[in-house]
């Protein structure tokens, strides 16, 4: 019930921002984290992000998701 | 790139945890999360055999206790109420049913992504009463507590929420203090650390000497946990460390910190198979009574009956493992569970079922 998906965001308007998971766009709410901005990498948990990321930490989960996907087709 | 998955990383910490575990050790993972990667991972079957895993109560699901949730759906039958769920709580039983089957008799039950729409569910139907059922750990409570915030600011008459939020540093010192729990160390919650930070753990490092660890949840990750575990029970210094460096800072989220007590008060609540815990769950402050559905709509309801065998309490206790349970993988399956940890997809009971988990390990 816990678990929190990384996502970037596209864009911010009020307390919602535009992010981007896997290449889908999905609105999300930024009350918890007023310090994220445009290109940041947040957590999201039921609908809220919780965590804005340091962009090498997402970029790191997101590479080992690839590597994850490419031993997948293997 | 820091390996998460990389054969030859992961056997180099397994290599490391061998030389390491030098005496038996007892470690809980508090998170369903956790148990569901240790599961997937097949983690348990692969570490030294003195290092022991346990997984703890860290299902906000699961630990809903079977009599509130009579109350809950004994609501939700109330004509004109709505009553708006997590999706994950639809087919957990109470003594006598679940809301699934509620809804099935006729009940409006919904399934919710975000506690925020129950709160537009409230603002499109005006003339019903929609009940949210506010259940989770730190990590969810926040979100929460924005969605009633936006209930106060709207000025929502029609919507309530009936708060059976759970707490995890309360449980982790009711679990020390309980002398048939025997526990060296704990894997902290990821997430619930991301709104927490370290210093609501620190007296279990303090106080009870036990050291703990807040891990991600790659097996990986754990294994590293594990590593700084056991360099701290090694040398004999427990502290509260952060292994999972890219979503907890020390200092938590204080922002989601604030919304928590902006909008509830701790209060004693009691969780499923362990029992009332001090100050474990929160209630909405007294100002926001009107959006308290426990005050808003009192109902009673006759005590129903505990399922009988079913051994959910040892198992979040870590006093069991699934398999140990009399009814696990027969009376009791994922399709037609008979306890709570059978029912969410992280639930202890489920993990194990799902990943074929083997009679390894020992037990308690």
């Amino acid at each position: 019930m816990c678990l929190a998906i990384p996502s970037k965001i596209l864009s911010i308007k009020g307390h919602t921002a535009e992010i981007d998971v896997g290449g889908n766009t999905k609105e999300v709410n930024i009350t918890l984290t007023p310090e994220a901005k445009v290109g940041d990498y947040v957590l999201l948990h039921a609908g809220f992000a919780i965590h804005v990321m340091d962009e090498q930490a997402a970029e790191e989960i997101f590479d080992a998701w690839e590597v994850a996907y490419a031993a997948l087709q293997e | 790139m820091q390996p998460y998955r990389n054969k030859d990383y992961a056997q180099h910490l397994l290599d490391r945890l061998r030389q390491e575990a030098v005496r038996p050790l007892s470690a809980m993972e508090v998170c369903g999360t956790h148990t569901v990667a240790i599961a997937r991972s097949g983690l348990r079957e692969l570490l030294p055999e003195n290092i022991r895993l346990i997984s703890g109560p860290g299902c906000p699901v699961c630990v809903t206790d079977d009599l509130d949730l009579d109350i809950v759906i004994a609501l939700a039958q109330q004509p004109g109420i709505v009553m708006a769920t997590f999706g994950d709580m639809m087919r957990v039983p109470g003594t006598q049913s679940s809301l699934l089957e509620a809804k099935s008799r006729g009940a409006d039950v919904r399934v919710v992504y975000s506690p925020t729409d129950a709160v537009d569910l409230a603002a499109e139907h005006p003339d019903k009463q929609v009940v949210f059922l506010a259940v989770g750990f730190e990590t969810t409570i926040p979100t929460i507590a924005v969605a009633v915030e936006q209930a106060v600011q709207q000025g929502l008459r029609n919507f309530s929420i009936f708060s059976l939020h759970k707490l995890v540093p309360p449980v982790m010192e009711a679990l020390l203090t309980d002398p048939e729990v025997k526990l060296d160390a704990f894997i902290n919650p990821g997430h619930v650390c991301t709104i927490l930070g370290t210093e609501p753990f620190k007296f279990i490092a303090e106080k009870y000497g036990k050291p703990c660890v807040v891990a991600g949840f790659e097996a990986v990750d754990i294994m590293e946990a594990l590593l700084m575990i056991l360099s701290q029970y090694n040398q004999g210094r427990p502290a509260v460390e952060i292994q999972y460096k890219r979503a907890v800072r020390p200092e938590g989220n204080p922002v989601a910190r604030a919304f928590i007590d902006k909008y509830f008060i701790p209060v004693n609540a009691t969780w499923r198979g362990i029992g009332e815990v001090p100050g474990s769950g929160l209630a909405l402050r007294d100002e926001f009574a009107h959006l308290d559905a426990q005050k808003r709509f009192p109902i009673t309801v006759t005590p129903g009956k505990r399922v009988k065998n079913c051994s959910c309490g040892q198992v979040l206790k870590g006093l069991k493992l699934p398999y140990e349970c009399a009814l696990f993988g027969k009376a009791c399956t994922p399709m037609k569970p008979v306890g709570p940890c059978m029912v969410s997809t992280e639930g202890s009971c489920a993990a194990y079922y799902r990943y074929g988990a083997q009679k390894v390990g020992g037990t308690v």
